[in-house]
This record gives structure tokens, sequence and C-alpha cells, in this order.
């Protein structure tokens, strides 16, 4: 019961740190996950992340799975609230006052102001997941391919880049042991 | 019963306003319920303001442009995912609060079932070697796209030295000091805030800001 109610006040503080969206708290999550918590080691948390990714929707619902492997099902709603909730009620709020504001310059400053500090959260985020995830020469051929993809061809749809990692993986990795727990 | 009048032309005022968009009034719950969970079931890889703007504006007509950015803007100067923060402002704007709530379940439940589904798979199959290699695969290939994306977003500021330097401070605080982010946000976050305060002469248009 414990664990699910810090499962509960873990999520719901990255909630409201979430300023800037999912991928700029991604290290965060990390940090109080795997180094404050011990509910992960690195690669499963990198594991989770990449569950994400290959479902629609925003990528942050994988902290469902998070919470799936600290306290099962109970655990993945816990996540689910705390994660979705605190931002949800601040946006609905703050969306019916907001028009007040309307015309003040302090909104441009705002704006302008977080707009390089998010991109800086998104290099961090990128950063940490890259830490556990980059293992090799193979897996900075998938991570140089998909960026290749995804920023120069506009059209293409990311999802299955990211299984396309996925289906290289298996193909070339599947004898080698990687990406498997220690014993 | 007066005789209906002929209409007579010319009798109306002759340069009538464009009508003013207003936010409209008879949308079903239900409705609301489908056009999320649509765009949560099809949107991939971070690309959800897109969908949304193809949906909620082109295609449903219930917000015009202008409405449609201020409630992105919202979305994006405040915590939470930019998803999820459109779809409880939308729903409310269209219906209050049974709105905010549909429109958010139809956004998260494909996503978030599908998640589950396979973060309980992954559970039971922590020791297959074939789940592993292809989840390396996955992870380094998210490492792919989330560099993509940040560069997507960053590109633009990095041809200003203030910007440049907030990212700098960012990273350096976050990935190799380790400073936490309640911290980060703390400081970063006003200074930030400060040196791109409003200045006198400033007409409030932006001038690279085009988007």
């Amino acid at each position: 019961m414990n664990e699910n109610l810090s499962v509960l006040g873990v999520f719901s503080l990255l909630s409201i740190l979430a300023v800037g969206g999912g991928a700029a708290v991604l290290p965060e999550t990390k940090a109080l996950v795997v180094e404050t918590h011990h509910w992960l080691t690195d690669d499963q948390f990198r594991d989770i992340y990449g569950l994400g990714q290959v479902v629609p929707g925003p990528n942050m619902l994988m902290v469902i799975v998070i919470g799936y492997h600290v306290t099962g099902f109970l655990g993945a709603l816990m996540a689910f609230v705390g994660f979705f909730l605190p931002a949800g009620a601040i946006s609905w709020a703050a969306s019916r006052v907001w028009d007040h504001f309307e015309g003040s310059p302090w909104r441009r400053s705002l704006q302008q102001g977080l707009a390089p500090l998010v991109v800086g959260l998104m290099a961090s985020g990128t950063i940490s997941i890259a830490r556990t995830a980059i293992d090799g020469r193979l897996t900075i051929i998938i991570a140089f391919a998909v960026f290749a993809g995804v920023y120069c061809v506009k059209k293409v749809n990311p999802a299955l880049l990211v299984l396309g990692g996925g289906l290289v993986g298996l193909a070339l990795l599947s004898g080698t042991g990687a990406g498997m727990p220690p014993n | 019963m007066s005789p209906p009048l002929p209409p007579v032309p010319g009798a109306a005022p002759a340069a009538e306003a464009p009508p003013a968009y207003a936010v409209p009034q008879d949308v079903r719950l239900w409705d609301i319920f489908v056009t999320f969970l649509l765009i949560g079931a099809i949107s991939f890889g971070g690309g959800v303001v897109a969908y949304l703007r193809a949906s909620l504006v082109l295609k449903k007509g219930w917000l015009d442009e202008e409405h449609f950015l201020s409630a992105l803007e919202i979305a994006q100067a405040l915590p939470g995912l930019n998803a999820t923060n459109m779809s409880i402002i939308v729903g409310d704007r269209l219906r209050g609060v049974a709105g905010s709530i549909v429109a958010f379940t139809g956004m998260t439940l494909p996503g978030g079932s599908m998640v589950l589904a396979l973060g309980v798979a992954y559970a039971a199959n922590a020791h297959n070697p074939y789940v592993n290699a292809a989840l390396v695969g996955v992870g380094a290939a998210a490492v792919g796209m989330l560099s993509a994306v940040t560069l997507q977003i960053g590109h633009k500021q990095l041809g200003q030295m203030l910007n440049v330097a907030i990212i700098a401070a960012t990273v350096l605080m976050v990935s190799f000091l380790h400073i936490s982010l309640v911290w980060v946000l703390l400081t970063v976050g006003p200074v930030a805030v400060f040196l791109f305060r409003p200045r006198k002469g400033d007409s409030g248009e932006g001038e690279g800001e085009a988007s």
C-alpha cells in the first residue's frame, strides 16, 4: 500500500514539473525511478521508454508500465492518475483565467524564456536515454538512421522507424545476449 | 397572424460584419469522445499537434485557427503534455468539465491500453533473448527520434546567443551536475523569462517567431 502511495507521489511531482511536455521531464523521471527509488534498472527504463514509442498517443503513457512494474495494476493506475491529474487540473483551471492576461507583454516573455529551457530539457532527456541505449556500433548506426529518417524525411511515420529499429535489433542482436538482465 | 413580409432586397444593412467565431454550442459528448479517441489512436511519435489541428480545425470546425493557437499556447506554457492539455482545454471550451473528461479519456485510452498490454507482456518475457534484442534496437531508435525532435524544435533558437546560453546552462545542470529539475525550473526559468522581459518600444509583434 505504501508503495502505491509513493508511486502516486512521485508521478504527481513529475506531473507538476512537466513544463514543456513529456521529453522535458524524462531525465527527472529516470533519476527518480531508477536512482532514487530503484524501481527499475537502467535497462528496464530504456526498454519501457521504447514501449512508449511504439504505441500511439503521448509517449509518456509509458508511466503506466512503470507503475505496473512496481505494484501491478494498482500501481499502473496510480502512475496514470499521478502523472495526468495534477497537470490536467492546472491546465483546466489556467485555461479559464488565461484570457484575462490577453495582451500582457509578459505572456510573450514567458513563452520566449521557456522555449530554450524546454529545448535544453529535451536534450537532457535524449542524453539520459542515450546513456543506456547507446552501447556498441549497431545501436549508434540505428540511432543515426532514425535521426536522419525523422529529421530529413518529413513524411515518414516515426513509429515505423522505431519498429524498424526493433527488427534490426531482433535480426542482428538476438544471438548475442544484448539487453539481457544480468543474472 | 400577419402575412409574411416579402423579402426586401437591400433593406438589410449593406455591409454586415462577417460572423465572428463562436464556440459551437451543440457538440455532443459522444462526438468529442470519438474525435479524440481517433486522434489518440493514430497520432504517433510526438506529432500530436498536427493531428489535432487537422481534426479540430479543418475537419470538425470546432475551433478556428486563432483559437486553436491560443489553446496551444496555454497547453505548451503549462505543466503536462501538449496532447492531454489540449484535450482538456478544448473539451472544456466545447462542453465544460464533462467535455474535458471525455476528451482526455479518448486521447489516452488507445495508447494507454496498448502500452499496458505491451508492458504486461514485457514483464512476462524479461528473460527472452529475442524480446531483449528487439528492445535494444527500439531503444537506440528512440534516441535517434528524440534527438531529431529536439533539433526540429530547437533549430530556430540556435542562431541566437541568449537561447544557446539558456539551452547549454539547462543541459549542464540536468545532465552533468545532476541538479534536481525543481531547482533548474526555479532558477533558470525566472532568469530566462527576465532576460526576455518586455522592453519599451516592443510592439508586441514577434520579430522572428512566425509559426
